[in-house]
């Protein structure tokens, strides 16, 4: 069958992106398969300004999964553009730039710089940064916030799709995906790491230097699922759903209860061809399910 | 700035993944001595690990000494789920050998490995030591930091320049030496209590003012008090030395940004898979590094 999908004008050749945090600046994975047999590359989270990230130990494993505490370190917006983002093959696959800022204004500049190169095609709005004007509270978990920073990211993205990506980390994710429609999302990508900890009980310290952090891989694919499953039904705009694949036949799961595509995030580093065997194995997987097209499977629970 | 500033080596070939086939896994020492019965606990035995190279996987000159595998067996599906990095301690003949020391769950794991298991590896990753054949050279190596020496000192054109110091706590029977060309001068040193760790210091120290006198190459690989250690002598007797960092890893590809170390003059820190793990050791700041 043809693997290609159309989100809101964003063309991929199939459902398979890298989810951002989990792929580097794409550059990295290069040696491990070709980069243009992926339906997208989403890169880290991009600041205005170069982030020095977290003290150390920001990572730790937990049963079937892990813990982040990066602290979105990174190079930059300015500098990815000049430095990686020549170095991707953005002409036959969509490299998609992942946005992280604290304020509203500083997330519409980001967008505006972003949206603007040739190389990226679409940008991903990152809401997890505390809102230190509201006081704290992230702006992914308040509807009204969540729908302010997209407005201000549409409003200067110009003709790019915006994805809005959401938290987990609410008591209702159908209320932020309602709001973040409103502020003019174009696509919707859900979910993002859980809040966690680990403690070691022989030295009685949080295993983070952050104390809490992200967790993602394998052990959250059922949030993940039920997630895309609720928003699916609340909202009429195409989901990009991710937590936890590592399968070809975990990313069917993500479209029977609605995803129009996936990201695979800490999976990548379980081998880092996981990406590309996903979407090498994909067709035959389609073929013994005997699907024909992606509308007959979308959202198609028995 | 651009992020090769602190190479050490470069990388000799660019690293791919492939399945590898157990050929042989082989404990060495003594089978009493330090094995904690009852599995509670690590045993902190020593293992050869060999595995069979695929085609594709870069061999005998694909590779530089110091730089390391993520290794990954097959069966462990989810759990662990990260894959775990080692230093290739030998690429010959058509073989990649790791040692390696039981420590926790992941290398217990596999010591239970048998012939015809699938692992997954992935490398060569990172940049390894400096090799400057006419120099002098003193290896620094701290129990398990053996392993990354045993391929310096082989691929060494003048094995003769090299000179090993090794600190260890289990007994040396553990360490495969033989493994080490003949020419190499080796020098151990054991210790079991404070006291013995006071007086290794005073020789490690002893060993780097000598080589530093002698415009030497000093590389160390060990424990992180170790290389503290060595570093604060480095710079005290202006030694040149390359230092290499045992960073807890999820990727080994520069992806997930959890093996960072400080340095001395970026703002950001650096990627101890990708930019090291042998750094400079006027690079690196190692009081911030877990
Ligand atoms: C570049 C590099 C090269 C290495 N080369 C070798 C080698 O040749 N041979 C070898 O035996 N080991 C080597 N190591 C260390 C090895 O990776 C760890 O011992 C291993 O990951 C532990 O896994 P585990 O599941 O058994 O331990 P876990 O159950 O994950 O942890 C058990 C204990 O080991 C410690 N530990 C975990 N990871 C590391 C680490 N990366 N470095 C030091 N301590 C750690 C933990 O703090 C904990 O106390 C290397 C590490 C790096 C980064
Ligand atoms: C190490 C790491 C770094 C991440 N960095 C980012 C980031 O910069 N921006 C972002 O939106 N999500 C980030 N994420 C979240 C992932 O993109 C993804 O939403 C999450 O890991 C769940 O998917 P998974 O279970 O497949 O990993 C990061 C995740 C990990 C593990
Ligand atoms: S281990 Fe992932 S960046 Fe170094």
């Amino acid at each position: 069958m043809n693997l290609a999908v159309e989100l809101a004008g964003l063309r991929l050749k199939n459902p398979v992106l890298t989810a951002s945090g989990t792929f580097g600046y794409g550059v990295e994975f290069a040696p491990y398969g070709d980069l243009t047999e992926l339906g997208g590359i989403v890169v880290k989270g991009l600041s205005w300004e170069p982030r020095a990230g977290n003290p150390m130990p920001r990572i730790a494993e937990t049963p079937c999964g892990m813990l982040n505490a990066i602290g979105l370190q990174n190079i930059g917006a300015r500098r990815f553009v000049e430095e990686k983002l020549p170095l991707l093959p953005w002409a036959e696959v969509p490299v998609i730039a992942n946005l992280y800022a604290c304020d509203v204004e500083d997330f519409a500049r980001l967008a505006e710089y972003l949206a603007g190169q040739e190389g990226v095609a679409a940008l991903e709005v990152n809401i997890s940064c505390p809102n230190v004007q509201a006081g704290g509270v992230l702006f992914g978990q308040d509807p009204a916030q969540a729908a302010r920073v997209t407005r201000a990211v549409k409003d200067r993205a110009g003709t790019k799709p915006v994805i809005v990506k959401l938290s987990p980390n609410v008591t209702d994710i159908t209320a932020v995906a309602k709001a973040a429609g409103d502020g003019g999302a174009d696509i919707l990508a859900l979910i993002n790491t859980l809040s966690g900890m680990a403690v070691d009980v022989r030295t009685r310290k949080p295993r983070l230097a952050n104390v809490i952090g992200g967790l993602s891989g394998p052990a959250i694919k059922p949030v993940g699922l039920r997630c895309v499953h609720q928003v699916s039904r609340a909202v009429n705009l195409p989901i990009i759903g991710l937590g936890g694949i590592a399968s070809a036949e975990d990313l069917l799961e993500y479209i029977l209860v609605g995803a129009w595509a996936v990201q695979i995030g800490t999976a990548n580093f379980l081998r880092p061809d996981t990406a590309f065997r996903i979407a090498a194995d994909l067709p035959q997987l389609l073929d013994e399910l005997g699907v024909t097209s992606w509308e007959e499977f979308r959202g198609a629970l028995a | 700035m651009p992020e090769d500033t602190l190479m050490a080596a470069p990388a000799a070939s660019s690293p791919v993944c492939r399945e590898f086939t157990v050929s042989e896994l082989r404990r060495t020492g003594s089978e009493s001595g330090l094995a904690s019965p009852g599995g509670a606990g690590p045993d902190h035995s020593h293992w050869l690990l060999d595995l069979e190279l695929p085609e594709g996987f870069p061999g005998e000159d694909g590779w530089t000494p110091g730089q390391f595998v993520m290794l990954r067996p097959v069966s462990w599906a989810f759990e662990p789920l990260w894959a775990r990095p080692f230093s290739i301690c030998m690429l010959e003949r058509g073989v990649l050998r790791i040692f390696f020391q039981v420590v926790g769950r992941g290398t217990r794991a596999m010591s239970a490995l048998r012939r015809g298991d699938r692992v997954v590896v992935w490398g060569p990753l990172g940049r390894g030591f400096v090799v400057e054949p006419e120099t002098p050279t003193l290896l620094l190596a701290g129990g398990i930091g053996l392993a990354p020496f045993i391929g310096y000192a082989r691929r060494h054109p003048r094995p003769d320049q090299a000179r090993l110091f090794f600190g260890h706590r289990p007994e040396i029977a553990e360490y495969p030496l033989d493994l080490l060309p003949k020419a190499v001068v080796v020098e151990a040193s054991r210790q079991t209590c404070a006291e013995e760790m006071a007086c290794f210091v005073g020789d490690l120290e002893r060993w780097i003012a000598e080589y530093a006198a002698r415009q030497g190459l000093i590389l160390a690989c060990g424990p992180h008090p170790f290389l503290q250690a060595v570093q604060s002598l480095a710079v005290k007797h202006r030694a040149r030395t390359q230092l290499s960092l045992e960073n807890r890893m999820a990727c080994g590809v520069g992806a997930c940004l959890g093996c960072v170390t400080k340095t001395t003059d970026q703002a950001l820190p650096v990627k101890v898979c990708t930019q090291g793990p042998v750094f400079w050791a006027q690079d690196v700041n190692l009081g911030g590094a877990a």
